[in-house]
């Protein structure tokens, strides 16, 4: 029969389609970790430990980038994921009713701005407050804790953990709010049943309901960071040393594979790159990955989607 | 605490307010008909504008989505009409979880497979690299719009006669088509922004050109470029660009997910009648 013929092709076709994704991650992973081969094989070591990145020399170590990528990922974070909860309890119990669709809608047009745009404003708005106000101002009132010192560069870790922040917000309230949305309401009318005050219905009702997910939006929110590039580029100072302030400049992996990657020719400068971006690679996946172990823990019961809660950017 | 949160909901709009207000302040009177139409001029010279960037990026995006849209739609279905299976399973989590990894390893993939063997940056290995950043996103997409089509109209379709795959494309994806038609849009917004995947393989281009065997420009690797630069005539262009571009992308992602909204709302509906009624 020829519509036999014609389903077998149909299923054949959508299904190579789907294998396809896998095999893209697959692809990913090949092609770096081949192009990485020539360090991964004789210099892996002085690549994760050493901090000097001299290309002549062929020395190539890039802990200066491991720790500014983590260092400036880890304070977004500390700075977005409580606003980020923050607002998600705001658009989901607080706040009028009405005003709380708005409300989710202007937050997440952040996630909605390209990311050089966020430069742009970085460059010539954030980074140019930052050494004229606040960072005098830090340094004459919390020069004693370490990390608030030293000489106030403009384009600095904290300049690019700020733009981080704002723009992994979006991800995580986003998240945020979908996982609120899915706690039972019958959780929290037994809550307010039982006599407790809205603060407290959240606080032990919806919170403890929710964490699992939270804790994902928030993971999420870190693999975005990890990995954001353009913007962190503008504004991080590029300065390949380990900073010893807020106030320094810094690298992240992203960054140098934005500033070196289009003019290295030298065979070792390229396979050093291509394991810089395989590392950055392996964590992003595994951040991701786990974020949306997380995330779909918490959505299972909420049939209606029968997965995971959308990303802003991401229909519908 | 409530305060607290009206404290966070008041901190995270202040970026967006002041981005915008920004943007529109340094941005809005240098958008003129002569940057709208004419290529870059030389450094220093006043004048010249985005044009070729404008076109470049429509030809990145429209490479891309030719690539992406079908795999991400054929996955989609399968992810609609598998959904239980363990291999769907595996697949609709690893579609989310390259949507989130990070644009810049796309350039790079797509430079070790096709600028490298070329020779030369394209148009081509530009429009590869968001091509993988749209798959997943199409993926998703068409498979929530897919589930939201009512299964009696297949059913209908089936009884009728109609085989598998006739139902599957000219009933159930049909329906379904307006909204994964606004969902690659939404996508189409999200790549026509990037601008780390384009730095070494679209690689940008001071000159008109439409070759996609070539280097093209972009606008947003003009915005780029221009932010770096030390001239004044150039940084109000960055500003220029990055207000057009914020124009184009959140215009068309926003429009677009308003009607998807909309859409979702409506096929709801229709189900949740559906489901009372009988």
């Amino acid at each position: 029969m020829p519509s036999r013929t014609a389903d077998r092709i149909y299923q054949a076709t959508i299904t190579i389609c789907a294998a396809a994704i896998p095999a893209v991650l697959a692809l990913l992973a090949i092609v770096l970790f081949a192009g990485a081969w020539p360090t991964l094989s004789s210099a892996i070591g002085p690549l994760l430990t050493q901090s000097t990145w001299d290309v002549p020399q062929h020395r190539f170590g890039a802990a200066p980038l491991i720790v500014g990528t983590l260092v400036s990922s880890a304070f977004a974070l500390a700075i977005a994921a409580p606003l980020g909860i923050g607002v998600a309890l705001l658009a989901t119990e607080i706040a009028p009713r009405a005003l709380r669709e708005p409300l989710a809608f202007l937050v997440n047009l952040l996630a909605a701005i390209p990311s050089v745009v966020y430069g742009l404003w970085g460059i010539f708005v954030l980074v140019p407050l930052l050494r004229r106000s606040i960072m005098p101002w830090s340094m004459a009132h919390l020069g004693w804790m370490p990390g608030f010192s030293g000489p106030a560069y403009g384009p600095s870790l904290l300049a690019a953990a700020l733009i981080l922040a704002i723009m992994v917000l979006p991800y995580i309230a986003s998240v945020s709010r979908d996982v609120i949305l899915a706690v039972p309401r019958a959780q929290r009318e037994a809550a307010l049943a039982l006599g407790a005050t809205r603060w407290e219905m959240i606080r032990d009702a919806v919170l403890p309901a929710a964490r699992t997910g939270l804790f994902g939006g928030i993971i999420l929110g870190l693999g975005r960071a990890l990995g954001e590039t353009m913007a962190v580029t503008m504004v991080i100072g590029n300065r390949h040393t380990i900073p010893d302030s807020l106030f320094a400049p810094a690298y992240t992996m992203a960054a140098m594979l934005a500033n070196e990657f289009a003019e290295a020719s030298d065979p070792l400068h390229l396979s050093a790159l291509m394991a810089v971006a395989l590392l950055l690679l392996t964590v992003t996946l595994l951040v991701n990955l786990l974020a949306r172990l997380l995330v779909a823990r918490v959505a299972r019961e909420d049939t209606a989607t029968d997965g995971l809660p959308m990303p802003p950017g991401v229909a519908p | 605490m409530t305060i607290c949160t009206w404290g966070a909901g008041l901190i995270a709009l202040l970026p967006l307010l002041m981005i915008v207000g920004h943007l529109i302040v340094n941005g809005i009177g240098q958008i003129t008909p002569t940057f709208l139409t004419a290529v870059p001029a030389p450094p220093g010279v006043r004048g010249g504008g985005v044009a070729n960037g404008i076109v470049g990026s429509a030809l990145l995006v429209v490479i891309a989505l030719t690539i992406a849209v079908p795999i991400g739609i054929g996955a989609g279905l399968y992810l609609a009409e598998h959904r239980i299976t363990r291999f769907a399973r595996l697949v609709r989590l690893l579609a989310d979880v390259l949507g989130g990894l990070p644009s810049i390893v796309m350039g790079i993939v797509a430079w070790e497979l096709i600028v490298r063997p070329a020779g030369h940056f394209s148009a081509w290995a530009g429009g590869v690299a968001l091509g993988l950043l749209v798959v997943p996103l199409v993926t998703r997409a068409t498979e929530e719009m897919v589930r939201l089509v009512p299964p009696s109209l297949a059913e209908a379709a089936l009884a009728l006669g109609f085989s598998q795959w006739r139902t599957a494309l000219s009933i159930v994806l049909r329906t379904a088509m307006p909204g994964v038609i606004t969902a690659i849009f939404v996508a189409l917004a999200r790549v026509a922004g990037e601008t780390a995947p384009l730095l070494f393989t679209a690689f940008g281009n001071p000159f008109w050109s439409v070759d996609p065997t070539r280097p093209i420009a972009a606008l947003p690797l003009q915005i780029y470029t221009y932010a770096q630069s030390p001239y004044e005539e150039w940084r109000g262009q960055a500003w220029a660009g990055a207000l057009l571009l914020l124009l184009l992308v959140a215009g068309i992602g926003l429009a677009s997910r308003g009607v998807l909204h909309a859409r979702a709302r409506l096929f709801a509906t229709m189900r949740g009648t559906k489901a009372t009624d009988g």
